[in-house]
């Protein structure tokens, strides 16, 4: 069982009033709110405590991409993960991941993710989300419909170019390159592991499971509800006759840890209500139809086109319609807060239930200020990991890096 | 009662679903962002004096190939050998928002292809100060009410009628976003494909049909689109928004027939 420390970087100050004066935390959320000298506090106490999570023996600390969004502040992950790659030595440098449809020519993110591999001694796991329609089709403009083509087309330029041992020349739909030649190449062989972040779309379940990446469900709905998306995954890997490793499934738990159940709502649970309020306060218009497809919105099995205009409602939305208070939201699954027995019992659900190997915890919620995300944290460490470590460790973990070894690493030099 | 037929285009590579109703000098009917399933019946009495063809765009209905369609170039040409399947030299040709958009660029591309051109709020040019609105957006009730000037008259009408049955609703649903989806490959996110480049090369007699309340392209770009076309006309009809063929149905059907004949 292996465990990933998770950050979105929310932005921490938005108003007291912004989920009913605001139309959006997400594409069109009002940069006047922005203050670039509280950007400059958060960024560099967001990394200090994702270096934490390193120190305490995280597996992996976990960064990943949004867009015009305040509570994701992370247009480039690979920025933050080279900054990491020098400041972290043990952990794996989870980059959840860079959506490939957005880099022009892609062979950018083979490069860039060749870099920090290299820099980090081995330790980088390459995410390739699809990425959200407010990401890829909002914010940067391709057409919904056809993102997901273009998406598989850079996956195929990017995995040529990272095990080719020739230049070669690449004729796609969306990149034409004459000389494909990328320098440098990583360190891990054939290729870092590869990790999907996906929402639920079958036709993901399917591409993940064909090639033997790890897929993995980021939940801000809680577990009870990700279940059912999981087992689709399940469902879709005993039809393709693919054995049930665990470790090929990651999941993402907002999870809380204090010395009691109580503690952990009278400190924690206005942070949380932050995070509920504020930064999943995503307007109602921004499903983009045709970036899911029509089997995907079959599946679902929901309403459509109502909420959303084309998305149906997710966990997420759910969640979001149906709690409105700690009770409800730990009752639900949403989050998963109280004390390391509590904590405990219940990540033991998870992990049986859901049969996942690798677990993402996102700690650090809303406004929720570093000393409290460092006490949560180092709980978890101390007190929930060592109890759960010993799931699953019978099974091949072939998704997780092969660093080099101390000895044949060069470290930073300390600065004087 | 409007024939239905199945064409294959290309060797078989697209496959055409065509509703075809009446006789006399053809008229192709090309449709906007909704969804197009059947025969429309406000094209009846279109049809009483012409043949009139009514294709479902790839992607739209019942058809495929909408993936080999990657450019505006390469919906012209998938056009203009449609219009070869159905042995049409030189219709008249009527376009609705996207199919406005895309009888435009034919006759732009071609112009001895198109008679007559009726372009109904085209969409393919745009203005930096009268943006056209972000229709793919819409939530559905936003979706189905902007498209009238009277969305009250309208429902009272029957036109906004959703299916009783939970899964012909379901399925509509489904149909919209399928359509819009279609549509988004050459509209998103800019409705601009360089019409604008082309767009003087149109020769055919052309009119151009705006609803005043069209809440989803700006009657404000009827006057770039006239003077965008030399010798076009435009027409504003009141009491229409984007579907003035079904709000103002006897007012438009004679400013379209009066113009063909």
């Amino acid at each position: 069982m292996r465990f990933h420390w998770f950050h979105l970087m929310p932005y921490q100050n938005l108003p007291d009033d912004f989920s009913t004066t605001q139309s959006s935390v997400w594409v069109t959320v009002p940069s006047n709110l922005y203050d670039p000298l509280e950007g400059h506090r958060i960024y560099n106490e967001y990394l200090d405590e994702l270096e934490f999570a390193d120190q305490v023996g995280f597996d992996g600390i976990c960064v990943n991409e949004h867009h015009q969004n305040a509570y994701g502040m992370m247009p480039s992950p690979n920025l933050m993960a080279a900054t990491l790659a020098r400041r972290t030595s043990n952990a794996a440098i989870v980059v959840l991941g860079n959506s490939l449809a957005l880099y022009n020519p892609p062979t950018r993110v083979a490069e860039e993710m060749a870099m920090l591999d290299v820099i980090s001694g081995g330790r980088l796991i390459a995410g390739f989300p699809v990425g959200t329609p407010m990401d890829t089709a909002y914010c940067y403009g391709q057409p919904p419909a056809i993102v997901r083509e273009k998406y598989d087309e850079a996956h195929d330029l990017i995995m040529k170019a990272w095990t080719s041992e020739d230049v070669f020349s690449f004729n796609g739909k969306y990149t034409q390159l004459r000389y494909v030649n990328t320098w440098p190449k990583p360190i891990q062989k054939p290729h870092p592991p590869i990790w999907i972040p996906g929402s639920g779309s079958v036709e993901t379940w399917e591409w993940s499971a064909k090639r033997d990446y790890l897929y993995s469900y980021l939940s801000f709905g809680g577990y009870k509800r990700a279940a059912t998306l999981i087992q689709g995954y399940w469902d879709t890997l005993d039809r393709l006759g693919i054995e049930h490793n665990p470790n090929r499934v990651g999941y993402l738990q907002l999870v809380i840890v204090a010395d009691t159940d109580a503690e952990a709502e009278k400190e924690y649970a206005q942070h949380v209500q932050y995070f509920y309020d504020k930064c999943q306060h995503i307007g109602p218009t921004w499903g983009a139809p045709g970036f899911r497809s029509i089997a995907t919105l079959r599946s679902r099995g929901q309403e459509q086109f109502t909420e959303r205009n084309s998305a149906p409602p997710g966990p997420r939305i759910q969640a979001l319609s149906t709690e409105k208070t700690w009770k409800e939201r730990l009752e639900n699954g949403s989050i998963i807060a109280g004390s390391p027995a509590t904590v405990r019992d219940q990540l033991k659900d998870v992990i049986e239930t859901m049969h996942v190997g690798h677990l993402m915890v996102l700690m650090q919620l809303g406004n929720m200020p570093k000393e409290k995300v460092l006490r949560s944290t180092e709980l978890f460490a101390k007190e929930v990991m060592p109890h759960l470590r010993h799931y699953y460790s019978e099974y091949e973990d072939r998704w997780y890096p092969k660093p080099l070894s101390m000895d044949q690493r060069t470290a930073p030099a300390p600065i004087a | 009662m409007p024939e239905e037929r199945t064409i294959a285009i290309r060797n078989g590579l697209f496959d055409a679903q065509v509703f075809t109703q009446g006789s006399g000098s053809p008229v192709l009917f090309l449709h906007g962002v909704f969804p197009f399933t059947e025969w429309p019946k406000w094209l009846n009495p279109l049809a009483r004096q012409h043949k009139v063809y009514a294709p479902a765009q790839p992607g739209f209905g019942e058809s495929t190939g909408l993936e080999h369609l990657d450019s505006m170039n390469d919906l012209i040409f998938y056009h203009l050998e449609l219009l070869d399947a159905l042995g049409l030299e030189r219709p008249d040709i009527i376009g609705h928002a996207q199919g406005a958009n895309i009888a435009a660029e034919i006759a732009a591309t071609c112009p001895e292809r198109v008679g007559k051109l009726v372009l109904v709020a085209p969409v393919g040019l745009w203005m930096e100060e009268t943006p056209v609105p972000d229709f793919f957006s819409f939530i559905k009730s936003q979706f189905i009410r902007a498209a009238w000037h009277d969305p009250d008259a309208a429902a009272s009408r029957g036109l906004l009628a959703e299916p009783e049955d939970e899964q012909l609703a379901k399925e509509l649903d489904l149909e919209r976003i399928r359509s819009l989806g279609a549509a988004s490959k050459f509209l998103w996110p800019i409705p601009d494909r360089g019409l604008n480049k082309r767009i003087h090369r149109i020769s055919s007699p052309t009119l151009i049909l705006w609803g005043a309340s069209d809440q989803f392209v700006p009657p404000a770009y009827g006057p770039l689109f006239q003077d965008s076309i030399a010798g076009s006309q435009l027409t504003v009809l009141d009491g229409s928004g984007h579907l003035p063929m079904l709000e103002q149905p006897d007012e438009f059907m004679t400013e379209v027939l009066n113009f063909l004949s």
